[in-house]
């Protein structure tokens, strides 16, 4: 097996608030290969979205990356120079955002958009710019790319919106992509639409994608392997497919059970007791405890990952495997 | 666009109206119109041919339309302190007032929204809080102080800038213009910082404000996410987002720097259109006071509705709605 | 005291930041002294009887002949320039708020009349308040002031008139916005009566903004009477408030009796600063967008 293009480990991103420290990613671990689609599920609130910004180093104050490595081919990322930061942003690590409403600059041409994203890395001429410009548009499926070149952000519908900020994402031919729900906030029909193409494109481009989401159907649509991230940790990983029908952590299965697909039409949807926790007030030990049928004294105790082939699980009481 | 610019005309133009009837009221209905008109120690002939000729005899609304109509035509009447057409006494100091408030107004812009852009990039340093302090102060001092301030520090005890007049001028279209020559630059100075100060203090804080929260927006998330330098940024993605409100400001302050002229030429002794209004307060030189305000009414429509097209070059968004 | 109510909220915040909270405290001190004054100035400087030319333009720290060390020098009439300046500072605060205070009442009340009317009432009312908007306070005033004539109360009338215009706008802005919302809906389609949900629930709410305005106004209002006192507008000459007795020293500036201009000018400069410092504060509490 090839060395993996993005390896993260023991990733820790705290935030240093008045209400005191909140550890929304604390110790994450994963590896990405060139081309793979991960998805990356949990509720909002579980650092998923964090995790996303700390691989582009993206974090705001009050927030910082306190501990762990990110290592993109063989360079460790955290700890590297702004300027160095800055260079491979755009060029090998790329981000989509959620909301397309407010990812484009509302009074600058889609040209200039991106030509300001291309020449953050490169000298580009005007003309050759618009010319990789309208390529890109084309390949995200941007009918007369050419000519709506020059029109404004709020002249696009919110697909389109999003497909330009995608085009924007390819534009310097990333290793990876970030897309943090990037359809979340567009209409189910046009949301299926991007998925298939994001799909093909990134196979046709060879890109690898980290598809952040909190709808396990959407990823599980999408992704090869998949990440359950509960309270700032990974709690279940796995191939997508494995995971879908042998959840080892009892959340994974309570998430799977609230999917309207595996509910018999007219039956009531099985919910997770409870809330999410608030990161600034978290249960000791493993954090979903409160919340979990199987938990018992053990559960004080933060259960450490078990790894089993290629899967991983954080459970000390995890769901039986179920008989081949 | 053309339907817009045709509609907001019209509407100046009822402004307009609307505001000459204040100035009408203000001015002619209170106290006695004579008084207004002529000089307290003219003759019994003098006053009864003036009551004949604007019509005093006549009820107030025929009046207030002869009024309208002499406005119309240009005609202010006489300014009975400097006997002479009151229009051509106010357009020989326009230019003295104009240059001193372009100069400000500039003056403040060009280094306001920077330094204000800076503050609002690094809200929490050191410099951004030696801002923001200095800007309560532009906010706080009466510009008539800062004058005075200036006046002793750069006039009285160093000596190195003049502390009063226009110095040296050079006429361009028969237009005397002090900032063309090395003189007149120097008598510009002070004058043209106190009444920029309060002016750099509000660009300073807008751009500051407005800098900080698009700062925080996903648009320059995105920006970031695509390698682009904080520099870029700033001049490409924030500064043209920070504009449209700048303007607007610009605009507006533009026309109460027109007003505040009158506290800066006063103290400085600079012969524009501010100091001619307090001497005319002063001698109750009514015709010029009327003139000066509709002029100002004038001059504020006239750059309300330059902001209106400047808002549509700005923002897509307004020039779409349209 | 009820501690849920918005203006609870404001002050547990606001008690955060130190330099507000001092500043806070200087503008009570200068309310107090400014109330005190007639009680521990040396002189009354507004009774010319009293007044002796032999002691004028003394530099700070001379004994006059009233037996008492004069701290801060004399003015060209020979006042105790301190207790000119205490007696200055009482005017300033005064006409700073009486015409604050009449603008608020004026100004809330139209543009909350404007935002409950609605309608043809409202455009009228906002297009005139927004027309006067765009017009400089200053000039408003100057022209105001010119016309009403010498007095403390055309001076008020004067300040009020050139600044309700801000109340108004900002009233109508928070009235439309709490107008919209349903809870306001639900109470008015019960029996109480209109009056009663605009006091108890729409007030309150419109309160916070309606605070920022008016501590900005207020220190408007007295670097407003400043300026006009040093243009000789306004107030009668006998009683020369902070503005004039600047305006008095400012040809003695240039002889180098810096005392007669500039410390009549730090007073004011003091009583200003303060009051925008504590301004500023609960402006960038108030705003939404600034929280984290």
């Amino acid at each position: 097996m090839s060395a993996p293009l993005l390896r993260v480990r023991d990733l820790a991103t705290h935030f240093f608030t008045r209400a005191g420290v909140l550890k929304a990613v604390d110790g994450v671990s994963f590896d990405l290969s060139a081309g793979e689609i991960l998805g990356l599920v949990g509720e909002s609130g579980s650092g998923k979205s964090v995790t996303g910004y700390s691989l582009l180093g993206l974090i705001d104050p009050p927030g910082r990356i306190v501990a762990g490595s990110i290592r993109l081919h063989d360079q460790e990322l955290i700890g590297l120079p702004p300027a160095a930061l800055r260079d491979l942003r755009g060029r090998r690590l790329a981000m989509v955002f959620q909301d397309p409403m407010t990812t484009l600059n509302p009074v600058l041409t889609i040209a200039a958009q991106m030509q300001l994203a291309l020449g953050a890395h490169e000298r580009v001429s005007a003309r050759a710019g618009r010319a990789r410009a309208a390529d890109v548009l084309t390949r995200v499926g941007i009918p007369d790319a050419a000519r709506r070149l020059d029109a404004y952000p709020h002249q696009f519908s919110g697909g389109m919106r999003q497909r330009v900020a995608i085009a924007v994402a390819l534009l310097n031919r990333p290793d990876v992509i970030v897309a943090d729900e990037p359809t979340t906030a567009l209409d189910v029909s046009i949301q299926a639409q991007i998925l298939a193409e994001m799909k093909a494109l990134v196979r046709d481009l060879g890109t690898a994608l980290i598809w952040i989401s909190h709808d396990l159907a959407v990823v599980s649509a999408l992704a090869s392997r998949i990440l359950v991230m509960y309270a700032g940790r990974i709690v279940e990983q796995g191939p997508t497919a494995t995971v879908l029908r042998a959840p080892r952590h009892p959340y994974t299965g309570g998430l799977l059970d609230s999917l309207p697909s595996r509910a018999a039409p007219g039956q009531t949807l099985q919910q997770i007791p409870g809330l999410p926790p608030t990161l600034a007030a978290l249960p000791a030990g493993c954090a979903f405890h409160p919340r979990c049928a199987r938990a018992d004294v053990a559960c004080q105790v933060a259960p450490e990952t078990t790894l089993a082939g290629t899967r991983g699980w954080r459970c000390h009481h995890p769901l039986a495997e179920p008989a081949p | 666009m053309l339907g817009f610019l045709i509609q907001r005309f019209l509407q100046a133009i009822v402004v307009l109206v609307v505001i000459a009837g204040l100035v009408f009221a203000g001015v002619f209905a209170i106290g006695n119109p004579i008084d207004v008109l002529i000089s307290p120690d003219a003759t019994q002939q003098i006053r009864l041919d003036t009551i004949a000729r604007y019509g005093l005899d006549q009820p107030l609304w025929q009046q207030y339309l002869a009024f309208l109509g002499r406005l119309a035509q240009g005609d202010f009447g006489r300014s009975f302190v400097f006997n002479m057409p009151v229009l051509d006494l106010i357009l020989s100091r326009l230019p003295a007032t104009l240059e001193l408030t372009l100069a400000a107004v500039i003056g403040a812009t060009v280094l306001g929204v920077p330094l204000g852009m800076f503050a609002g990039y690094r809200p929490d340093s050191r410099v951004a809080r030696l801002l923001m302090g200095l800007s309560i102060l532009g906010f706080s001092v009466p510009t008539f102080w800062i004058g005075l301030v200036l006046i002793l520090v750069f006039a009285v005890t160093l000596g190195w800038l003049p502390a009063g007049g226009r110095g040296e001028t050079l006429s361009v279209f028969g237009v005397e213009w002090s900032f063309l020559t090395w003189d007149g630059l120097q008598h510009l100075l002070l004058p043209a910082i106190n009444l920029s100060l309060f002016k750099l203090a509000m660009m300073m804080r807008l751009a500051r404000a407005g800098t900080r929260e698009i700062i925080l927006t996903d648009t320059v998330k995105f920006a970031r996410a695509s390698g682009q330098s904080e520099w870029t940024i700033l001049r490409h993605h924030v500064l043209p987002l920070i504009s449209i409100p700048i303007v607007t400001v610009f605009g507006l302050e533009f026309g109460s720097t027109l007003a505040f002229a009158v506290v800066t030429e006063t103290i400085f002794s600079w012969p524009g259109l501010g100091k001619l209004i307090i001497e005319s307060i002063q001698s109750l030189d009514r015709p010029v006071m009327v003139a000066y305000l509709m002029l100002v009414a004038f001059l504020f429509i006239a750059i309300n509705f330059l902001i209106d097209i400047a808002y549509a070059a700005l923002d897509p968004r307004i020039r779409a709605r349209r | 005291m009820n501690r849920d109510t918005p203006l609870f909220r404001l002050w547990v915040e606001f008690r955060d930041n130190r330099i507000a909270v001092a500043a806070l405290v200087v503008i009570i001190a200068i309310a107090v002294l400014a109330i005190l004054a007639p009680l521990i100035t040396p002189q009354d400087p507004y009774n010319l009887a009293k007044l002796v030319l032999a002691d004028a333009r003394r530099p700070p720290g001379t004994v006059g002949s009233g037996g008492y060390v004069h701290w801060l020098g004399t003015d060209a009439q020979g006042r105790d320039l301190l207790s000119a300046i205490l007696y200055g500072l009482r005017i300033s605060v005064l006409i700073g708020i009486a015409a604050g205070a009449v603008a608020f009442i004026v100004g809330a009340t139209m543009g909350a009349l404007a935002a409950f009317a609605g309608g043809r009432t409202e455009m009228l009312i906002m297009r005139f308040v927004d027309l006067q908007l765009s017009f400089p306070a200053i000039l408003l005033a100057l022209v105001l002031s010119a016309m009403l004539g010498q007095g403390h109360l055309q001076m008020i009338t004067a300040l009020a008139a050139a600044q309700y215009a801000y109340f108004a706008r900002t009233a109508h802005g928070a009235a439309a916005t709490e107008r919209a919302k349903d809870y306001v809906e639900a109470a008015l389609s019960t029996p109480l009566p209109a009056r009663l949900v605009l006091f108890r629930h729409i007030l309150p709410n419109c309160l916070p903004p309606l605070i920022v305005v008016a501590t900005v106004q207020v220190a408007n209002s007295i670097a407003l009477e400043a300026t006009l006192s040093f243009l000789g507008l306004g107030l009668p000459v006998t009683e020369p408030s902070l503005g004039m007795l600047i305006a008095n020293g400012f040809q003695y500036l240039l002889s180098g009796r810096y005392w007669i201009s500039i410390y009549p000018g730090i007073a004011l400069i003091v009583l200003i600063v303060a009051i925008n410092l504590v301004g500023d504060q609960i402006r960038d509490q108030l705003n939404p967008r600034l929280k984290r």
